[in-house]
């Protein structure tokens, strides 16, 4: 990925930062965690992302060492760690609540894993300096946490945490705490410092845009396992299912029952008859009359007058538009088919394109191999 | 509702207040004066002004060792207690093992069971250990009684201490002992010193149990008082007790400072 120096630096390895197999952690009888396996490359940015309760941040408290894990494995840089404690795992946090210790200094806050470790005093003094130099704050050494605003804390609890040099840097919704614009600006600063050492890097939120703006892979987590693992493009245009379709962007989703023509496939309901991709048809193993549904983003949809006439090779249909939201760079149409389901249009202004009307009937249609194919879990 | 009966009520309130406010303190202040009387009878209202009582407190034997030796319990009681009650109140708080609630409910028990009762049990106790009547015997009997001030001061800065904190100092490789030392120790300081302070005030005026573990050649000034008082009433107890009184007050003005400069978070 990126030169492997700093976090990764200096130690014999196969290239995989972090192991985890048939990772499950049950509280009682309910599993938090529930079978993770997942490898992460040295250098890498990799976002575990699902909604609260999915087993995101359980799985990585296991990596800390904060709680044990029921079954499974976790290996750090090829050492397993099922009996080490979290003082001597050699990874570095960044807590929501920035957990700054509230008697010191942001220097003394910084210095404080390398006291820990026994270095000599002007070792410390010359990497405190660098990683408050990282950061942008080497003028705030001198304040106390309460002296400085949410962005100012997380940066120090960032520079504390990558000071060391640990061999993994795990962040728990960082910036769930700071407003929107705050929250992009750290995004960037984030992904920037951790490109700069070089650092594995693994990165919690439930926040999917946060997820696609910083990270190399993400995770997205179900129930307390990976329901699918890729680049925010793997996710966005090869969703696995329409957990995966929903939770990552916008789509329109489309239900139906798979049937096999001799011309192809389609998914049909209440009248309506998709075409289904071969492509996505193959990578979906649905069989012939199972309930299925197509993911179509919205960006990739269009919407032309009720006479218009679609391009061959797409999917057609007339629509009523329903609600139209004006977002400033677009434009976005809710409309609704004939068969009963909804959908979402986007469309990019300055274009030239034909501004709708709710109530107007028009007809949409998209490419038939912008359609994904998943399983109708609702059914 | 009219203005003027707002005002009438708002008066009646403070006159309620005041009332209790001098129900409350008049029996404790009354002795202020009194000790500083030029006659040699205990007497309300005084005559004269002299500071003589307070010379004879600080010069006759049975009163300046009766200092000492309550200045010198207190001392230790408060610094064995914090001691303990901190350690029983990280593992009450931190820990996990089966009986926790009984613990606590025991460790808590001074505050409920009547102290007479503990006085005549420790008295029996000592007696046959061989403590009593000494500053060892005294000094054990008054950390029971403080414990459960450290404890509920100390269990209470660690409850609302962010817990995260020390799971940081973990992360960044701090061992256990080097976490509480360095973080957890200086965030719950503000309750450990008011656990301290508590208990410090808990021996230096206890008078029950220090009646029964005491002896004639090992008074406190409590006791010293309580024997004085059944013989003579000579207004040497009045600066005694005074003594005491403003002691304890600033203690507990201490203690409303260092609750004040707790850390905001």
């Amino acid at each position: 990925m990126t030169s492997a120096k700093g976090a990764s630096g200096g130690r014999p390895s196969d290239g995989r930062a972090l192991v985890l197999r048939d990772l499950v952690k049950r509280f009682g009888d309910v599993p938090a965690v529930d079978g993770v396996d997942l490898e992460v490359r040295d250098g890498e940015f990799l976002t575990l992302l699902g909604p609260s309760g999915s087993g995101k941040t359980t799985t990585l408290r296991m990596i800390a060492g904060f709680m044990t894990q029921t079954s499974g494995t976790i290996e750090i840089g090829g050492t397993d760690m099922t009996r080490i404690p979290p003082y001597r795992r050699d990874v570095g946090m960044v807590f929501q609540n920035y957990a700054l210790f509230p008697h010191m200094t942001a220097g003394q806050n910084v210095a404080f894993p390398l006291e820990m470790r026994r270095l000599a005093r002007p070792e410390i003094n010359r990497r405190v300096g660098e990683a408050l130099a990282l950061v942008r704050l080497e003028s705030l050494a001198g304040r106390y946490p309460r002296q400085l605003s949410g962005g100012q804390q997380q940066r120090i609890a960032l520079a504390r945490a990558v000071v060391f040099s640990p061999r993994l840097l795990l962040m728990d919704e960082p910036l769930g705490a700071l407003d929107k614009k705050l929250r992009e600006a750290l995004q960037l600063e984030i992904v920037r410092v951790s490109r700069e050492l070089g650092a594995t890097v693994i990165y919690v939120t439930h926040d999917q845009e946060e997820a696609l703006v910083m990270s190399d892979r993400i995770a997205i987590f179900k129930n307390g396992r990976i329901e699918q693992l890729g680049s925010g493009e793997d996710l966005y245009d090869r969703p696995v299912s329409m957990f995966v379709a929903d939770f990552i962007g916008e789509s329109s989703i489309l239900r139906g029952r798979l049937e096999r023509a001799a011309d192809g496939a389609y998914l049909s309901r209440n009248g309506s008859r998709w075409r289904v991709d071969e492509a996505t048809l193959a990578r979906a193993a649905l069989a012939d009359g199972t309930a299925g549904a197509l993911v179509v983003r919205p960006e990739r949809m269009r919407i032309g007058g009720p006479d218009e006439k679609p391009p061959a090779g797409s999917n057609a249909v007339e629509a009523t538009v329903s609600a139209v939201l004006y977002l400033g760079s677009d434009r976005k149409y809710e409309l609704a088919l004939p068969d009963g389901e909804r959908a979402v249009v986007r469309q990019q202004l300055g274009g030239g394109e034909r501004e709708w009307q709710r109530g107007d009937r028009v007809t949409l249609w998209w490419p038939v191999e912008s359609g994904v194919l998943v399983a109708d879990a609702s059914a | 509702m009219s203005d003027s009966w707002r005002q009438t009520r708002r008066l009646l309130m403070a006159a309620l207040g005041a009332l209790t406010v001098f129900y409350l303190l008049a029996p404790t202040l009354v002795i202020v004066p009194m000790s500083f009387t030029e006659a040699s009878i205990l007497s309300f209202p005084p005559e004269g002004f002299s500071t003589r009582w307070y010379e004879q407190m600080l010069t006759r034997p049975e009163w300046s060792t009766g200092l000492r030796n309550s200045a010198l319990v207190a001392t230790l009681t408060a610094i064995l207690a914090t001691l303990l009650g901190t350690l029983a109140a990280l593992g009450m708080t931190r820990g996990r093992f089966p009986g926790r609630s009984l613990v606590n409910g025991l460790a808590l028990s001074p505050l409920i069971v009547p102290v007479v009762i503990i006085a005549i049990g420790m008295f029996s106790l000592f007696v046959q250990w061989r403590i009593s009547g000494s500053i060892v015997g005294l000094v054990l009997a008054h950390t029971a009684l403080a414990l459960p001030f450290v404890i509920v001061n100390v269990a209470t800065s660690l409850r609302t201490m962010d817990r995260n904190l020390e799971l940081a100092a973990a992360n960044l490789g701090a061992t256990p002992a080097r976490s509480f030392l360095r973080i957890t120790l200086p965030i719950i300081f503000p309750g450990v010193l008011a656990g301290a302070i508590f208990s410090f005030i808990t021996s230096w005026d206890e008078v029950v149990v220090a009646i029964f573990l005491t002896s004639a050649r090992f008074r406190t000034l409590p006791v010293e008082m309580w024997e004085q008082v059944r013989q003579v009433v000579d207004p040497t107890v009045a600066a005694v007790a005074t003594t005491l009184l403003v002691v304890t007050t600033g203690l507990l003005l201490l203690l409303l400072v260092v609750r004040r400069q707790a850390p905001a978070r």
